[in-house]
């Protein structure tokens, strides 16, 4: 059997593909947290919650309303950014004109209301979300076993994220919105309702979390404690990668999503603290992160 | 006490300290008696909680940094105390000491750190070191893992004070407290507490006055790690245990309620803040998820309609009382 460093292949491309897996979840929330910091300039911190709603989401389609995997690939985003919208308007436009700190009080404490009032319902054990036929079964690819699913997640990841770089980068709305983000005051003086484009691009940061939680229910189960500690590696990526770009964002989480899985092969011990270590190396030598401008 | 720093201490300035001396009389002479009233163990509890969120109040309030992470320095000093009393034997007095000196040697790498960023980073920068530090205490050998360290023994402090009697640990834990309580009054006025304020206030005004801020912002951190340290290594000797329950991200959270129901920013509030939690706690705590839930209600109605807190909201009233 072949090996690298005295671990044999297959170990290490499963762990690479678990990484790439994690690393797909990461870029997706980060990618969302990003949008969202942009323009609202608040860390939501209510994201693991909204990443864990969008699981329960297509749990409920499925065994309420009879809806496959694919529907819910579609919907439960957006329900869970409608939800995202609710709290905008209610609560989040209130705090504009005060210290950033109280936003990310304020999504901390809605976070915490909600993942409570799923444990109240659902208790910690978690539901199981079978994979959609389509998707079950893998290949074989000589060197290692490849599941079908988990190949979809990274490459729909990876489309969904190109597609919200394109948006931004180059549409005429994103153009809207890069604007909004170095001046609001202005862009609405030409007219634009930027207060109806923070809700949107806040429903939309939350709708992205929402479309990782539904991706991740076959693989991970749906339970109500899902992003809680996934938002705080989502948070030391964001502080790796610095919040300036998208393509940062992206290529951060799928770089730190592949190290934390080659680490579980390497230096087990580690893996879970592998990526704060890297974030306390990167503040460092390079404050404002790998792709960051101050 | 608050008036010798001030060279011109206005007539404000004097009725504050007026103020400030009253109510830390009212405060102490509710503490002397509480044993008589109310279960010693459960105002120990709150005693511990209440001095943990006064040393981040330090740091929040008057530094204007908000760490989601002072659960590493509650827990690992917690662990550092538990290990010294039962491992090494030490007596209760140095076994708290080698727990504050615990938190604030943790708190030097994580300060130099989580400074270098400011505002919303400086939050994720904490929260995100003190889940490194939970993981480590998670793994390594010498916190017992889930279990954690338990039956410490409480032993005789400085010698003769016997903490095995119920009132005897309570009014030392009251001393550690005061001592801890009357310590960061004194850092917030003086000098040091005042060049504190104006960073807060505004960090490039106070690098254009000559101020090294990060070298300030590191000491309030350090100062802010160790207290929060004194009072984890005291708990744990109260309590007789050291667990994960503390380093968890949870606890960097309750102690940012407690901080923010109180008033951030004022001398008291987070001792009222923690009261409150700590007694809530008491009633819903069999009720696990409704607690969580509680507290999240909590921090959204403090932030969207209650900033100043409690006793923020009450010193406005009394100074519009004055004024008017």
């Amino acid at each position: 059997m072949t090996e690298i460093f005295g671990k044999p292949l297959p170990v290490i491309m499963g762990q690479l593909l678990i990484g790439l897996i994690n690393g797909s979840f990461y870029a997706l929330l980060s990618l969302g947290l990003a949008v969202i910091f942009g323009l609202l300039n608040i860390i939501n911190f209510t994201h693991g919650a909204q990443y864990m709603m969008g699981a329960f989401a297509a749990y409920f389609l499925l065994n309420k309303l009879g809806l496959n995997y694919w529907w819910a690939f579609a919907i439960a985003p957006l329900i869970v950014g409608a939800t995202g919208v609710v709290i905008e308007r209610l609560m989040l436009s209130r705090l504009y004109k005060l210290d950033h700190l109280y936003g990310l009080l304020l999504t901390f404490g809605i976070a915490l209301i909600i993942q409570g009032a799923f444990r109240h319902e659902f208790g910690s054990a978690g539901l199981p979300y079978s994979i959609p036929e389509e998707l079950s079964g893998g290949n074989n690819l000589g060197f290692m076993f490849l599941p079908k699913y988990r190949a979809w997640v990274i490459v729909a990841s990876l489309g969904v994220c190109i597609a919200t770089w394109f948006i931004i980068e180059r549409t005429r709305l994103g153009a809207y919105l890069r604007a909004a983000t170095e001046n609001p005051a202005m862009v609405q003086s030409f007219g634009i309702n930027v207060p109806r484009m923070i809700t949107l691009t806040y429903g939309f940061g939350v709708a992205l979390a929402g479309l990782a939680g539904v991706m991740a229910a076959p693989i991970y189960q749906v339970n109500p404690l899902m992003g809680a500690d996934t938002i705080i590696v989502v948070f030391a990526v964001v502080v790796i990668g610095g919040m300036g770009s998208i393509m940062g964002a992206v290529v951060t989480g799928f770089g730190l999503g592949v190290i934390e899985g080659l680490t579980k092969v390497f230096y087990p011990e580690a893996s879970n603290t592998v990526i704060f270590v890297i974030m306390a190396i990167v503040l460092m030598f390079r404050p404002q992160g790998l792709f960051g401008s101050r | 006490m608050a008036d010798q720093y001030k060279p011109h201490a206005s007539r404000d300035d004097a009725a504050e300290a007026r103020y400030d001396r009253r109510a830390f009389l009212v405060m102490m002479a509710l503490f002397l008696v509480a044993p008589a009233v109310v279960y010693p163990v459960f105002v120990m509890k709150a005693l511990c909680f209440a001095l943990f969120a006064c040393a981040f109040n330090l740091l929040l309030g008057f530094g204007g940094l908000l760490s989601f992470g002072h659960s590493m320095f509650l827990g690992m000093a917690g662990y550092a105390s538990a290990h010294a009393a039962k491992v090494w034997g030490l007596p209760p007095e140095f076994a708290i000491l080698a727990g504050a000196a615990a938190a604030t040697l943790l708190g030097v790498p994580t300060g130099l750190l989580a400074i270098r960023r400011q505002g919303i980073y400086f939050a994720m920068i904490t929260l995100a070191l003190a889940q490194m530090v939970f993981f480590f205490c998670l793994q390594v050998p010498f916190t017992g893992g889930e279990d954690g360290i338990q039956s410490v023994p409480r032993g005789h402090f400085v010698g003769f004070l016997d903490l095995r009697n119920m009132t005897v640990l309570y009014y030392v834990v009251l001393a550690i407290f005061t001592a801890g309580f009357l310590l960061i009054y004194r850092i917030i006025h003086s000098p040091f507490g005042q060049v504190l304020k104006a960073i807060r206030e505004n960090e490039p005004r106070a690098t254009s006055l000559g101020y090294r801020t990060e070298h300030y912002k590191l000491a309030a951190f350090v100062l802010s790690a160790g207290l929060a340290g004194l009072a984890g290594a005291t708990k744990a000797i109260v309590f007789q245990l050291a667990s994960l329950t503390d380093v968890h991200w949870t606890m960097s959270g309750e102690v940012v309620l407690m901080t923010l129901l109180g008033g951030m920013g004022t001398i008291f509030g987070p001792v009222v803040g923690a009261f409150a939690i700590i007694t809530m706690e008491n009633y819903l705590a069999e009720l696990g998820s409704w607690f969580t839930i509680t507290q999240g209600a909590i921090f959204v109605v403090c932030v969207l309609a209650f900033r100043r807190g409690l006793i923020g909201e009450l010193e406005a009233w009394l100074r519009r009382r004055r004024a008017g």
